[in-house]
């Protein structure tokens, strides 16, 4: 039997960094874990594609990140959902919501 | 701020790579050790914790380089990684690099410097507003060719030209400025009060020439140049109104001239005086003598063509109310040119011939760094196989080979800059003496852009070529043959190239072969006098200072201090010299008083000289009939003239000349005696075959010359030096201006210098393409050679003769040159189109040029290939069998 795949659908990872950082700020390995649970275990997050993610959400303006203790006194890098980063989560839930109401009616609809 | 944070994070990461670096590793780490954690609290120990975490993450150096990779910096820092890179490769392979630096900098540097030299004179307008409406109108001789006009006819076009805005006409003038320092000369112009109207210029400050003043005893006033009135009047503000002596009259300042102005028509000028010229044209007076230039500006509602036509219109239909003598009834027409066609006349053909050869230049070496660009990619295909195998993705091979092309193009066109500089100073001092605008040459920079710009294309292109090839087929046959073979198309093209050289070479050099073969045919006519150990020095005639007759006496005086200067063996003075210059507005009349009502007659010209006794024997012209002149024709005796054999045999076909009685320029001049004949002399060139000439003797001539000519004959070798001569002529006369001192050996070379300046260029061009030319065959052939070294010992050990082995090579080469050859010889029946009016006697098709150009051009590349099939037929069976 095949292995179910636990890829993040391509380009899906920029939202959902978005959306759980909409939550509270979190570290990276914060952010994997997250995703993780709250997909239970569907969507497993690659540590380097996440990485280079969040640098590129920060330099977009989306994310603001700084070094900070954790609860387990070591130091992170939290990042932070900026304004511009809100604005831009509520388009592309928006615009995937739609995308994914059309697909599930394609799959539902009967021959 | 996104775009902020952009620039300011990317530029962080290029300045402190390694800040950034450390940023990455620290949020890699902290990654790792909250997966550790989370791991033990799954329950595994701390040693399959953190190889638990490891194997989530993969290699925390791969991650930082992904996350590292993205942003623009990563782009910048490729590039630059591939610069160093290429620039290693450059280090590495010395040879390569310094032959295509060579040769790109060669072919941009001498193309710029020659286009830069170009672009002044003739593809940019004269710097005057509306520069083309400025026309220059020259009165015609029979032939054709072109003469100065006279007063009177200035004045009748200025009343009768409608299509013309302003007109002026202007002559020589050098006035001695005493009465501040020492005594200096001034280079001036003499013009009618329009003059700068014409131009379109008027002085910065002053209202310039008033026209009131141009007539005989008007007010005396100079417009200055801004050099002079800043080297003269210390660039006195004031400066209007004040006074210079001038010849020992006293000059009004009117005006001064803005700093850029230049006169094209007399580049040195830096001062103008008026005419002052008398308008009501006394028939006998230099009113009537052809010595002017004449240029105008049509006005904006016409147009080139409509002014010509005019001009035409008035030569054709004399009118009673302007009268016109025989000598300047303008029976041919006017000669009407733009005039920026007019000063670049003499140089264009030569400078449209140089320009041509740096084109040619500029290909040549496009096409040599493409050869090379090509021949070192092949040696690299290996490299390329290894650096795909080891996953270099298309893209970043292409960037790669790329930058190594631009790395070499860039590097080249800077050294070019170095070439471009040494190029125009070079260009300048060969430059022949008639190249106006010699000032306005500088390096031009949109030039530089545009042949630097045609380098980087090739570059682009040349690197693209190889890397495409590389990319597509670098892994398999690459690796596999360990670059042995080379593809087919490749060796096609590089062979391509070669032929293109070879005939580009070709090319060039037989242009350079029939300017050679010009030259000596031209050097080979006999000028008709001798012009060895003869030096001539110009000397100023300031006739306010004396009268004719003291003008004389001290002439005497002058040359006979000379002639005690060890070493001379004859000092003459003669008011013009054969290839001296400014011959034309000598050009008289000639009436016979035999054959006064003779139509033919009228309207034959011939150049005046007026020289003291000895003038022949010191030039070596040989007397042919009747007398020399000598001390015999003083200015009281009768007036006895000598004339050249053309003009005796011309004009007195069936009698004999000797006491026949001639007039010299106007009818209303007395009578000359001739009493002798002598030898034909060049005039102005020895490929212009006017050689009529009447000779008499200074004190009998009208007037006194304003600059005249001390000719000095050496006895043979002796080195007596030219300042020994002027200290002489100054030990005799201490504020005699001496104007210029040449030899005349150096004065007939003069006489073909724009001839002189495109052979030199041609040569210097030709021998670097047929180098290059030679360079490629070698190149590609050994190459070849080096390729099949496994066929050849192949050959050999089936039995083949080294003979064969070596005309393989051999045949290989010829045709290369062969067709590179026939490819040329098609090239230059075109190309030498461009250099016909700089031919002499030479056919631009002339056979032995073409015959000994392909000779030279296939036994140099026949060398170049014996070498090679040399080393083919060296090789050892054994060795390159077993290898």
């Amino acid at each position: 039997m095949k292995e179910p795949t636990t890829e993040v659908i391509q380009g899906t990872l920029d939202m959902l960094i978005l959306k759980t950082l909409s939550l509270e700020p979190m570290h990276g390995y914060g952010i994997a874990k997250r995703v993780e649970q709250i997909s239970r275990g569907v969507f497993k997050v690659n540590p380097g594609s996440l990485l280079t993610a969040l640098q590129r959400l920060e330099r977009a303006g989306w994310l603001d990140a700084a070094w900070r203790q954790t609860e387990n006194a070591r130091r992170a890098k939290f990042y932070t959902l900026t304004r511009t980063g809100r604005k831009e989560l509520d388009a592309v839930t928006a615009d995937w919501k739609r995308r994914a109401l059309a697909i599930a009616r394609l799959l539902d609809a009967e021959g | 701020m996104s775009l902020w944070r952009q620039i300011a994070r990317g530029w962080t990461s290029l300045t402190r790579p390694g800040a950034a670096d450390n940023d990455v590793d620290r949020e890699i780490r902290h990654y790792l050790e909250e997966a550790e954690v989370e791991y033990r609290a799954q329950g595994l120990t701390p040693d399959e914790a953190r190889r638990a975490a490891r194997l989530d993450m993969g290699a925390p150096v791969a991650v930082r380089e992904e996350v590292r990779a993205q942003g623009w910096e990563s782009v910048v820092r490729t590039a630059a990684a591939d610069a160093r890179f290429a620039a290693r490769q450059l280090r590495r392979a010395p040879g390569f690099a310094v032959a295509s630096l060579t040769t790109l900098a060669l072919g941009i540097g001498a193309s710029t410097a020659i286009y830069s030299a170009v672009k002044p004179t003739l593809l940019e307008p004269l710097p005057y507003p509306d520069a083309p409406r400025i026309i220059t109108i020259w009165d015609r001789l029979p032939d054709g060719h072109r003469l100065e006009v006279t007063f009177g006819t200035y004045r009748e076009v200025l009343a009768r030209c409608r299509s013309c805005s302003a007109l002026a006409v202007t002559r020589p003038w050098q006035p001695t400025l005493t009465g501040a320092d020492e005594p200096q000369r001034l280079i001036g112009q003499l013009v009618a009060a329009d003059y700068f109207r014409v131009f379109g210029v008027q002085p910065l400050v002053g209202g310039g020439f008033d026209p009131a003043d141009d007539r005989p005893g008007g007010r005396p006033s100079v417009v200055l140049g801004d050099a002079v009135w800043r080297r003269v009047l210390n660039a006195d503000p004031r400066a209007i109104g004040r006074s210079l002596l001038l010849d020992g009259t006293n000059y009004t300042v009117a005006g001064v001239m803005p700093p850029g102005f230049s006169d094209v028509l007399a580049p040195d000028t830096e001062i103008w005086s008026l005419l002052q010229y008398n308008p009501a044209l006394p028939p006998n007076g230099r009113e009537w003598g052809h010595h002017l230039r004449m240029v105008g500006r049509f006005a904006d509602q016409s147009s080139f063509d409509a002014v010509a036509a005019d001009l035409d219109a008035i030569a054709r239909q004399p009118l009673p109310s302007f009268p016109r003598p025989g000598w300047a009834a303008v029976k041919n027409g006017f000669a009407v040119s733009e005039l920026q066609e007019d000063v670049t006349r003499s140089v264009r053909p030569a400078l449209v011939a140089v320009m041509i050869a740096a084109s040619i230049l500029l290909a040549i070496a496009c096409v040599n760094a493409t050869s090379l660009l090509l021949a070192r990619a092949a040696q690299r295909r290996g490299e390329l196989a290894v650096r795909a195998a080891l996953g270099a993705t298309r893209p970043r091979l292409i960037r790669q080979l790329v930058t190594e092309s631009l790395l070499l193009v860039v590097l080249g066109g800077g050294l070019a800059l170095l070439f471009v500089r040494m190029g125009l100073e070079t260009l300048v001092a060969i430059a022949p003496p008639g190249l106006p605008r010699v000032d306005a040459i500088a390096v031009d920079a949109k030039v530089f852009a545009f042949t630097f710009g045609v380098a980087v294309v090739v570059g682009l292109v040349v690197g693209l070529l190889p890397a495409l090839r590389a990319s597509r087929s670098a892994l398999r046959p690459g690796l596999q043959a360990g670059a042995r073979q080379t593809t087919g198309g490749h060796r096609l093209l590089r062979r391509g190239l070669v032929v293109a050289q070879v005939a580009l070479a070709l090319v060039l050099l037989i242009g350079a072969g029939l300017l050679l073969r010009s030259l000596n045919r031209l050097f080979a006519i006999p000028s008709g006098f001798d012009s060895a150990q003869v030096l001539a020095l110009k000397v100023h005639v300031s006739s306010q200072r004396f009268d004719a007759a003291t003008i004389h006496q001290r002439f005497a005086e002058t040359l006979a201090a000379v002639r005690g200067v060890p070493g001379v063996a004859a000092a003459v003075l003669t008011s013009h010299l054969p290839f001296g210059g400014e011959l034309d507005p000598n050009r008289y009349g000639i009436q016979i008083e035999s054959s006064a009502n003779d139509p033919k007659a009228r309207g034959s010209d011939a150049y005046r000289y007026a020289v003291s006794a000895g003038y022949f024997r010191a030039l070596g012209i040989p007397l042919r009939r009747g007398r020399w002149l000598d001390e015999r024709d003083a200015a009281d005796a009768p007036l006895s003239v000598v004339i050249s054999e053309s003009l005796a045999r011309r004009r007195f076909p069936d009698r004999d000349p000797i006491g026949q009685r001639i007039h010299v320029g106007p009818e209303n001049r007395p009578w000359y005696t001739i009493v002798g004949i002598v030898g034909d002399v060049k005039q102005a060139s020895l490929a212009v075959t006017e050689t009529d000439a009447v000779y008499v003797t200074t004190p009998q001539w009208v007037f006194a010359d304003s600059e005249v000519w001390i000719v000095v004959k050496m006895a043979r070798d002796t080195g007596v030096s030219a300042s020994a001569i002027r200290q002489a002529i100054w030990s005799a006369d201490r504020n005699q201006p001496i104007v210029r001192t040449v030899t005349l050996d150096e004065l007939v070379a003069l006489s073909a210098a724009e001839r002189r300046f495109a052979l030199v260029l041609f040569q210097l061009f030709g021998l670097v393409a047929l180098m290059l030319a030679a360079t490629g065959a070698y190149g590609v052939l050994s190459e070849g050679v080096t390729e099949r070294t496994r066929e050849v010992g192949l050959r050999l050990a089936l039995g083949a003769p080294r003979r064969a082995i070596l005309s393989m090579v051999l045949r290989e080469g010829t045709w290369l040159a062969c067709t590179g050859i026939a490819l040329g010889l098609v090239g230059a029946t075109v190309a030498s189109r461009a250099l016909t009016t700089l031919l002499f006697d030479v056919s631009r098709l002339d056979a032995v040029t073409y015959l000994g150009v392909t000779v030279l051009v296939l036994g140099v590349t026949f060398a170049a290939s014996a070498v090679p099939a040399w080393r083919a037929a060296r090789v050892d069976p054994s060795t390159t069998l077993r290898s």
